[in-house]
Order: C-alpha cells, then structure tokens, then sequence
C-alpha cells in the first residue's frame, strides 16, 4: 500500500491558528487533551489575541475501554485554571480519528460545570468515526491504514512533527 | 516456585495482599496514579466513572473506622456501589464459614472484596479461593490483616513521603513504637526498602520488637536520641491500650517519657523533618500534641493521600481481568 502522506505538523498548526483567528470567542478557554492536545493548546493561545485561559485534561480516567483493557500507566493531572460552568471551551487535540477520547473529555469538563459552549479544533481528521463527533476546526484530513496510528512529537526546541506507528493495541 | 499470588499470569496486579515482594514498578505505578486522584476530591463532582457499575463490598471482620470509611469514599469517587458488611455481627456469628460468606457475596455479583481481618493471610485465602475457582474478574484488597499487612497504609505511607521529600534515595526514615504488633510497619518497611530507601531505622523498647526485624533491613535503636538523629521523616506508631495490660510494658506515662514524641526529641532529626501517624492517635502516650498539630506534622495530609491511594489500587486491580 501506498506511504501514509502526513502534513508537515508546523505548516498544519499555522493553518489551524489561522482558521481559529476571527472565528474564536474572544475569551474562550482552550483545553488540551493530553499529550499532542496539550502542546497544541499552548501554541494556539500564543499566537492569538484575547485572553485565552489554557487548561488540560487527562481522559484516562474516563474512557469507555477500561473493561477491555484497565487502566494504563501514565495518567496526568486535568488542569482547568478557569470556571468551567458559563464558559466558551475550545478542546483541542492532535489527532481526531474514532472520537472516543472527545467524548471522555466533554464528559469529564462537565463534572466541573456545565460550560456554555464546546468547541473542537484538532491538526489531523483521519475520519473513522464511531460516533457522531465532528471538529469546528481542522487543519488537515489524511487517509491512514486502520493499523496504524498518527503520534505527534515534540523535539527539545518546541518543534512539532507528525509520524504514523504500528498500532500498539487497541486505541 | 509458585506465581506471586498478587499478579496474574501477565505479570498485573489483580489483588493487593501485601507489598512484601511486589515490585517496585507496580508500587511506582500505584504513587503515580493516586496523584490525578488527589485532584478529584477538590472537584465540583467528586467522581469519575471508572468503576460505575461495580460492586464494591467492604468485609470487616475487625472493627475500623476511618479505614472503612476512605475506601467507602475511594470506591464512591469511582462511581461503584459500596456494600458495608459488619461480619463480626452477621453471617459468622451464626456459624457460616468465611469462603462460604465469599461464596455467597459472588453469586450475588461481586467485583471486588475489601477485607480486613484479625487473622493473618485471610485476605491470601480468599484470593487463593476466587482463583480456585476460576473468578478472575473478582478482586481483593487487603485492608488489615492480622499482624501481616496493611498495604493500602504502607502506599499512602509512601506516598505521603515522596509527596514532601520526592526521592527515597537519600532518606533516613525512622519507625517508633509498637513495630512487634504492627501490620503498618511491616508494610511499610518492605515498602520503603522496595523503593531503595538507604537508611530505614526502627526504634523501640526491646520487648515490642520482633525477632529478627534485622532481616528485613533496618536499624535498631532503643533510645529517641540516637534514632532519631538527622532523620527525615519519623512514622510514630499507635500504642494499643491493651498492649499495656500485658508484662511488655510499665505504663503509657513510662513509654511517653521514653518514646512518646516530644518537642524535645524531635529536635534530633532534621529541622524539615515530617512527622506522621497512621492514626487513631493517643495523645500523651507515643505523641505529645505540640508535634501532633505542628508545624512538621502531615498526619492529616496523610488522611487525604489515602483516599487517592486507594481510588488508585481499586481503579488498577479493577481493569484487569
């Protein structure tokens, strides 16, 4: 089979900042789902105007596989430095592909409140969806082999890149 | 040699009995998801949903408060439902078996059992039993036994101590007290040992200490002053009243004047000491109050721990199969 065509991850994040420009609530809260989310988060609140808040979230303890397959190692702190009930949220995330782990974050953010609104932004849409979850921003859309998964890495100066892997169980 | 009963055969943690001989990665493991936990409990919805629809049964055949109660709250936050059994009252009084209680609680559908119990290796037996009889999706968590264990206490112990001191390779950790009966040293010393915890001491009056505490590697001392000198955390243990009726022992006004933590003594160790009990304390007997609610004091901290360490043993044991 033909080699997966990634975008490159810096040119796709400038695409997204400037689809989110102008189109953002002017203090939305951008939440980052663990890890790739995270980072992305942090970069979008950089480079636009307004008073963004940045929060994290963790959905290990929220996802719908833990019968299947426990719990992994490696759980973060959900962070969300802001009152959750009223307010505009942007969840943002690398990679969008079943839709899973969207649900188990807007789950998890309204055991914090009841926001206002729920936004999504995420660099890569591999499609694939196993529920009716779609992004309001979207940087990228690539077709990838159902065995293989789309990792976001970040090097020591802050530079993002996209790679796909051999899928490691189930995701 | 036989499977460490405690893992199943991936080499995952499916009961917690002890933590005698468990490694230290899956110890690691447990600190490093209770602290996501700790969060959960200053939420507007103390609960995640990771255990909804399980049935938690709490099995107390020795009578606890405040353990009983952070596991009820553990399993709360977990979204499972909390059975509480006071068996000391029920089913064995009228004559039933433990294994045939057990076996009765998994026809009623089970998930997990948290037990404690005055007899030592009875959390083992009914692990041993479920396996026996092929319920490998039913858990157990000691939660006292005997004079053996107390591995719920031992890791909120330890994660209390990696909480204000992160790294155990360079701590002097002292144990004070009644070590001969207590299942909350043992626990912990295996645990800190585990961790690579260079000097662990025990200090203690000769008669309240086990035969051969040497062989699980500690230091004894049987004076405050030496013991405690430049320790980083001292772990003060209950004196049991009852202990005192017996030849071990003169008085609790003699056992404070040698052992009791004073001001005075505590000056020994570290100025950042941190000082901890495993609860209920007896004021005036192994710890004085200035120390109990000092500065250096994070007994009630280790209160809060538990309930994150627990969530963590319960939502780790509870996703394996």
């Amino acid at each position: 089979m033909t080699p997966t065509q990634l975008p490159d991850a810096e040119a796709a994040l400038a695409t997204l900042i400037d689809r989110m420009r102008g189109a953002v609530a002017h203090e939305a809260a951008f939440v980052g789902i663990y890890s790739g989310g995270a980072w992305l988060a942090e970069r979008i609140a950089a480079a636009l105007p307004g008073n963004h808040p940045v929060g994290y979230i963790d959905v290990s303890f929220y996802r719908d596989d833990y019968d299947r397959t426990g719990l992994k190692g490696g759980s973060k702190r959900t962070e969300l430095p802001f009152d959750v009930a009223g307010a505009t949220i942007v969840l943002i995330d690398d990679v969008l592909y079943t839709g899973r782990s969207v649900r188990a974050a807007i789950n998890e953010l309204f055991d914090f409140g009841r926001p206002e609104c729920i936004e999504l932004a995420v660099l890569v849409d591999r499609g694939g969806r196993e529920l009716p979850i779609e992004p309001t921003y979207v940087a990228a859309r690539v077709a990838v082999a159902r065995n293989l998964t789309v990792v976001l890495s970040k090097a020591a100066d802050g530079k993002l890149s996209l790679a796909v892997e051999a899928k490691a169980g189930a995701t | 040699m036989t499977r460490n009963p405690q893992l199943n055969t991936n080499g995952e943690l499916t009961h917690l009995l002890t933590l005698e001989g468990l490694p230290a990665e899956v110890i690691r493991n447990i600190l490093d998801t209770a602290t996501p936990f700790v969060s959960i409990g200053e939420r507007e919805v103390k609960k995640v949903p990771l255990l909804r629809g399980k049935t938690v049964f709490n099995l107390f055949f020795e009578s606890s408060t405040r353990t009983r109660t952070t596991f009820e709250i553990a399993a709360k936050r977990l979204s499972a439902d909390v059975i509480n059994l006071n068996v000391s009252v029920s089913s064995t009084s009228k004559g039933e078996t433990l294994l045939d209680t057990i076996d009765n609680l998994v026809a009623m559908n089970a998930d997990m059992f948290v037990v404690r119990h005055s007899q030592s290796g009875a959390p083992h037996l009914i692990a041993a039993h479920l396996d026996a009889r092929g319920h490998r999706e039913v858990h157990v968590v000691n939660a006292g036994d005997g004079r053996h264990a107390h591995p719920t206490q031992g890791l909120l112990d330890l994660y209390t101590i990696r909480h204000y001191k992160q790294d155990f390779h360079k701590l002097c950790v002292a144990i004070v007290g009644d070590v001969l009966h207590s299942r909350v040293a043992r626990s912990l010393i295996h645990g800190l040992t585990t961790l690579g915890t260079p000097e662990v001491r025990v200090i203690a009056p000769r008669t309240l200490l086990p035969t051969h505490v040497e062989a699980m590697g500690v230091r004894l001392f049987h004076d405050m002053a030496s013991g405690l000198r430049d320790c980083d955390v001292v772990v003060m243990l209950r004196l049991q009243s009852e202990r005192m009726k017996g030849p071990l022992l003169p008085s609790a006004g003699e056992y404070f004047k040698h052992y009791g933590l004073t001001p005075d003594k505590l000056a020994f160790a570290k100025p950042d000491v941190i000082v901890m009990h495993p609860g209920p304390m007896n004021r005036g007997v192994e710890i004085d109050s200035a120390v109990a609610d000092g500065a250096r004091s994070v007994i009630l901290p280790q209160v809060t721990f538990g309930i994150a360490v627990r969530m963590a043993v319960m939502s780790i044991i509870g996703g394996v199969k």
